[in-house]
């Protein structure tokens, strides 16, 4: 008797359990991949430290101490002093949360153009031949020797008016921005293009619903998938085309460091310090290599074809 | 085909007129160009005569336009006529770098073979690492083979390549002192040893260039490979009694590579672009590094120059990649 009550009860209660937002099953595939969430645990590390570090350990970065100049690891200094006695913990510390600064700013200004042309492509065809002409024509600029001309070109004017630190970090964080937004258009243009054909859309639009309501409520929140890997690639694209514009020196000025800007300086006593190379180098390889495993975890958790195997 | 390509190659001729436009417009309309460098002690009317001189008080279309025809017309009349012994252009002036004087093709014609020895060499290298790594990942997913070789794409694509060069030159030239760390472009080949000493100032560029890209490739290689051993014909081929073999390196391969080629192709003018990093660490007197001391030095005709090449590249390249994929794949037409 017992037996043929129980089977019952239980599909009972599958069917009164309460739906689940799409986004829990993502996270639990995101979970499954290890690498993902290795790097996820990597990245935040760092971005606390860098946030929080410099709260903690109180060395200003700029604050030359000429006796200790050139010393070796010790309790004041853990990673040891520069050529001017300058605290090289304190430093790393400041110079990522410029760099993640940088990395985090210009993706998500490359973000808002890309998905802006995206979906203005995808939804108006009417706008749609100009603005993936634009998308092509942008494709094909040398986007480095660009950006090189671009710092080289505007970089004392924006110092003189906005100052020389927040200058320069306008100036690098716009220039990579516009030339970062090309990849993300053509995908959310390929989506909002099938999108536009759903039925749930010509539903709407057989309510009346203007344009501009569509876009935000209906079509913008399906096209949240590319967007997030988009970004993850994003944002580790930018954090290294920053370290190689101050790397080449046509970065951020020697007072204010950043990574990229501690091993561009390192270079230079490479034969007696190498750490002073290898620290800033681990910092930047470390997040970037995070971010990538976190983009191939959200892309692996965002296909329908591999989620729930 | 045919009239496919024709179509693009007159399609790229807008694109490059618009990249020379921006190129164009962003020294010209920058606040830091030297036309605005003229000091203030210098009076006004000599201020008007020079610009008059120079033709900078003319509407930017004519300047833009005499840009584009000492670019696009004198300039490669010359060439020619160098190459050739006529006098096509005459007397017409040349496009001249305000660093050294000479004409701008010259010193880009003098440092071409260092930039396409390394860096060609390092893109081949990198090629045939990656096919063979590619193929036996996805062949063998998820074996230990397919573990490392993941892993290593993975961190040969998120490390810069300013930092691996560094650590290699900490490495192998300070700690073991088996390379020379900075690149001799002086050195001729002339005998053995000469031959040796060119093969040991080539390794750490190269190797680190074609890391860099072998990773990348890699990665293609192996999802493309996975695409197609997943599909029908694969199973029909080995139902047909094929050996692994060719079902593997016949069948599937050339499917595979299909793709892979035009990321190959596509990837060529990235590599200069690349290469201006590496270029730059190991001293390398290339294209790359010509391209940052003209910054540097503010040589605007130079700049102008080399940026507007590498966007050459960049089209040509995207054409080339357009037709090999139609030339390769019977299933597109684009007619």
């Amino acid at each position: 008797m017992t037996d043929t009550v129980q089977p019952p009860v239980f599909v009972l209660d599958m069917a009164l359990a309460p739906p689940r937002n799409q986004w829990w099953d993502v996270w639990d595939q995101f979970r499954t991949h290890k690498g993902a969430m290795v790097g996820a645990v990597v990245f935040l590390l760092i971005v606390f430290a860098v946030t929080l570090g410099p709260y903690l350990w109180r060395i200003d970065p700029t604050f030359i101490d000429i006796k200790d100049r050139n010393k070796g690891p010790s309790l004041v200094h853990p990673m040891g002093a520069d050529q001017l006695g300058r605290d090289i913990l304190s430093r790393m510390l400041s110079g990522g949360r410029v760099s993640i600064a940088v990395g985090m700013v210009a993706m998500v200004l490359g973000l808002i153009i890309g998905t802006s042309v995206g979906v203005l492509a995808g939804y108006f065809r009417r706008l749609d031949g100009i603005l993936m002409r634009i998308t092509d024509l942008f494709l094909a600029l040398p986007l480095l020797p660009l950006l090189l001309v671009m710092v080289m070109l505007f970089r004392d004017p924006l110092a003189g008016s906005f100052g020389p630190e927040a200058g320069i970090f306008i100036l690098i964080v716009t220039a990579i921005g516009l030339t970062s937004w090309m990849h993300t258009a053509r995908v959310v243009r390929g989506d909002v293009l099938a999108l536009k054909e759903r039925e749930f859309v010509l539903a709407s639009r057989s309510i009346g619903t203007p344009p501009r309501r569509m876009i935000l409520r209906h079509i913008l929140p399906n096209v949240m998938s590319p967007i997030m890997v988009s970004a993850s690639l994003g944002i580790a694209n930018a954090i290294i085309t920053e370290s190689v514009l101050s790397f080449l020196g046509l970065g951020f000025p020697p007072d204010f460091p950043t990574w990229g800007r501690l091993l561009f300086d390192g270079v230079d006593y490479l034969q007696q310090f190498p750490e002073r190379v290898i620290w800033p180098g681990i910092a930047v390889s470390f997040t970037v290599l995070s971010v990538n495993y976190i983009g191939d975890g959200i892309r692996d958790a965002l296909d329908p074809r591999i989620r729930g195997r | 085909m045919f009239t496919y390509t024709l179509r693009r190659l007159l399609m790229a001729i807008p694109t490059l007129l618009f990249i020379s436009l921006v190129i164009f417009l962003l020294i010209d309309l920058a606040p830091g160009s030297p036309m605005s460098q003229i000091p203030l002690t210098i009076p006004p009317e000599v201020k008007a005569k020079m610009m008059k001189a120079l033709g900078a008080d003319q509407p930017m279309v004519i300047r833009y336009l005499l840009w584009c025809k000492q670019f696009f017309v004198i300039e490669p009349l010359h060439i020619i006529g160098n190459w050739t012994g006529f006098d096509l252009a005459g007397n017409a002036q040349r496009v001249v770098s305000w660093q050294s004087r000479s004409p701008v093709a010259d010193v880009i014609a003098q440092r071409m073979p260092q930039t396409l020895m390394v860096v060609g060499l390092s893109y081949v290298i990198g090629i045939l690492i990656a096919l063979p790594i590619g193929i036996i990942s996805a062949y063998r997913q998820y074996s230990w083979f397919d573990q490392i070789g993941t892993f290593i794409s993975m961190i040969g694509f998120s490390v810069p390549t300013f930092f691996t060069g560094v650590l290699m030159i900490v490495v192998f030239s300070i700690w073991l002192g088996w390379f020379p760390s900075v690149y001799d472009t002086t050195l001729q080949v002339t005998d053995w040893a000469s031959f040796k000493e060119q093969m040991r100032q080539m390794a750490m560029p190269v190797t680190v260039l074609a890391l860099f890209n072998a990773s990348q490739i890699s990665r293609f290689m192996r999802a493309s490979m996975l695409d197609n051993l997943g599909q029908d014909y694969v199973r029909t081929a080995r139902a047909k009694g094929l050996t692994e073999r060719v079902v593997v390196l016949v069948h599937v391969l050339r499917n595979s590579l299909i793709p892979v080629v035009t990321v190959i192709a596509l990837g060529i003018p990235t590599i200069f672009g690349g290469a201006i990093i590496t270029e730059q660490v190991f001293k390398v007197n290339g294209l790359g590094a010509l391209l940052i001391t003209a910054i540097y030095a503010n040589d605007l005709p130079m700049v102008q120059t080399l940026t507007f090449i590498f966007a050459v590249l960049i089209v040509l390249f995207n054409l080339v990649a357009d037709v090999l994929y139609g030339v390769l794949d019977p299933r597109i037409r684009y007619d």
